[in-house]
């Protein structure tokens, strides 16, 4: 594992632990990918957030945000020391992804929102002739959404090839499997159907990970969507593929045992 | 009033390159001028409303004052969430355009019939609603917007509109516009908002007549005053009580001291709630005769 990841990954625990909050299991799906974009990918700086031409990452998923936290403060973009503060009273980390901590763009919660918006900030780039990119991260689950597939029509007919989504595919959302639920087979037929490029990569391999962004776009003309095969919970093993681990919060001896795990990967 | 915004609208975006129009797959012989003229800031949406306004403020986010523009209820309730999360609470430069509101598209049924759009629009912090009463309140509030980019919802009638004021007024949010007074100072004034200040009849029946085109939630601590010196008042719209602007009014009016029995309100009744009639047979049902 990554050490970044790691570090990510004990501080997603710790957060989630000491606000007795919820979604861990998802944060910890999106850890790699996290760390892939901000460790060999995105075009950011941290010490000039507002920057006109970085790439601009959203996080449709915004119920995982202590990984983006987590990730952003890794990263420098704020100190490791305020991540204490999430969930309290008046923090700005608040649980769900807000904008008003630094580095994030935009706050979600609703799902289904990140996509619109995003399709919104590579059309307004291609008509300022502007290179930077827009990147959203969606979970399996809020495929659910009309919003997202009026969304992946509205950027393929506009040919936004700056616009490249990432989709965290851990198969499980938030009672049960997304096979049972409402399910999205086939999904890459159904991408490829309304226009867009697909790959599939393994969401945990960093290495793998980077070489797919490094593609982007996969095709000229075309937006991209990179089906990420993830583990929801990955990296603790007895919150790995778990439903309960989508509300749960550790208790002191999970708390030690995840950390433990985390460590020794 | 719907020829009177593009009219406008296209002068405003000669002079700004910010200004972007979306629509929704409506405004057939309207729009065109706009499209034809500015093709890099004009789209079509297609029928995805959701869409339409996540995309408007991802655009609102890059620098854009971006207008969506559709029919009644679909630039509002089928994306309100779109309009609440993404435009409001990110403070975004997005200026929803409704065409139709009340129920201007009178025959078209009650899926046409904006009649709740202001008591979902003016219960979101950051909105500034604009319904301007005739086409030189249209070109007012466009004005306003404009220079004044923020979260807003602009709620136009239809075409056929006349004209009250002789000339484009001042506008000022919160800040009611006098129409007409009249040297009979006894009687009851009026205080209409949108298109319902067209149902007045006779100017002159009142002792004055005024229209308040810029609101929201805001704007409230201002409206006591107003109205201290105006009893006794009948406040008119083209919305149910229900959340309208009646109702924003006497909210605004609690621990004031003077009675509610110097107010009077006319609005859309429950009963033109799915009626199929043209607009003016529903305002006579309503009683919005004035």
């Amino acid at each position: 594992m990554h050490n970044t990841a790691k570090l990510i990954r004990k501080n997603c625990v710790q957060m989630v632990y000491e606000a007795n909050a919820s979604h861990l299991g998802s944060a910890l799906s999106i850890v790699d990918i996290l760390n892939a974009l901000y460790a060999d990918f995105l075009n950011t700086d941290p010490h000039n957030q507002d920057w006109e031409d970085r790439d601009r990452l959203l996080l449709s998923k915004g119920h995982a945000c202590v990984a983006l936290y987590s990730t952003l403060a890794e990263y420098g973009f704020f100190p490791k020391d305020d991540l204490i503060n999430y969930g309290k009273d008046f923090s700005d980390l608040m649980n769900h992804v807000s904008h008003k901590v630094p580095g994030v763009e935009f706050s979600t919660g609703s799902l289904g929102h990140a996509l619109p918006f995003g399709v919104g900030k590579a059309m307004a780039a291609k008509r300022l002739n502007k290179k930077w990119k827009t990147v959203v991260i969606l979970s399996d689950g809020e495929l659910g959404e009309g919003s997202n597939w009026e969304a992946f029509l509205s950027a393929s007919h506009h040919k936004l090839d700056n616009l490249f989504a990432i989709v965290d595919y851990n198969k499980l959302q938030s009672l049960t499997t997304v096979e049972d639920t409402l399910n999205l087979e086939p999904l890459v037929d159904k991408f490829k159907a309304f226009g867009w490029a697909v790959l599939e990569v393994d969401g945990h391999d960093h290495n793998m990970l980077v070489e797919t962004f490094k593609k982007v776009p996969f095709e000229i003309d075309k937006p991209s969507v990179i089906l990420a095969h993830t583990v929801k919970g990955k990296g603790v093993s007895f919150m790995e593929n778990s439903v309960q681990w989508h509300y749960k919060s550790p208790s002191d001896q999970e708390l030690a045992l995840a950390i433990k795990e985390i460590k020794n990967a | 009033m719907r020829n009177t915004f593009i009219d406008e609208i296209i002068k405003l975006a000669r002079v700004n390159p910010q200004i972007a129009l979306i629509v929704g797959d409506l405004g057939y012989s309207v729009v065109e001028p706009f499209a034809e003229e500015f093709p890099d800031r004009f789209i079509n949406a297609g029928v995805a409303e959701q869409n339409m306004t996540g995309l408007a403020a991802g655009m609102a986010s890059e620098g854009y004052h971006v207008f969506t523009y559709s029919i009644a209820n679909f630039p509002t309730f089928r994306c309100a969430e779109q309009i609440r999360n993404d435009v409001d609470y990110h403070n975004l430069p997005v200026t929803v355009v409704a065409v139709g509101g009340g129920v201007a598209y009178g025959n078209l049924g009650y899926s046409h019939h904006a009649v709740q759009d202001y008591a979902l629009m003016r219960t979101m912090p950051n909105m500034l609603i604009a319904s301007p009463g005739d086409p030189n309140e249209v070109r007012a509030c466009l004005r306003y917007l404009i220079e004044n980019p923020q979260p807003s919802y602009l709620r136009l009638g239809k075409n056929g509109e006349k004209n009250f004021h002789t000339k484009i007024p001042i506008i000022e949010p919160g800040k009611w516009l006098t129409v007409s007074e009249s040297k009979n100072l006894s009687g009851q004034s009026l205080l209409t908002t949108g298109a319902s200040l067209q149902a007045v009849l006779d100017i002159n029946s009142y002792k004055a007549v005024y229209t308040l085109p810029l609101w929201g939630m805001s704007l409230k601590a201002q409206q006591g005053k107003q109205l201290a010196q105006t009893l006794p008042i009948c406040i008119s719209e083209d919305h149910l009580i229900d959340g309208g602007f009646c109702s924003w009014m006497l909210e605004s009016t609690i621990g004031m001291p003077f009675s509610n029995d110097q107010i009077t309100c006319k609005t859309l009744s429950r009963d033109a709630c799915g009626t199929v009639a043209s607009s003016k047979t529903l305002w006579k049902l309503s009683g919005l005769a004035l």
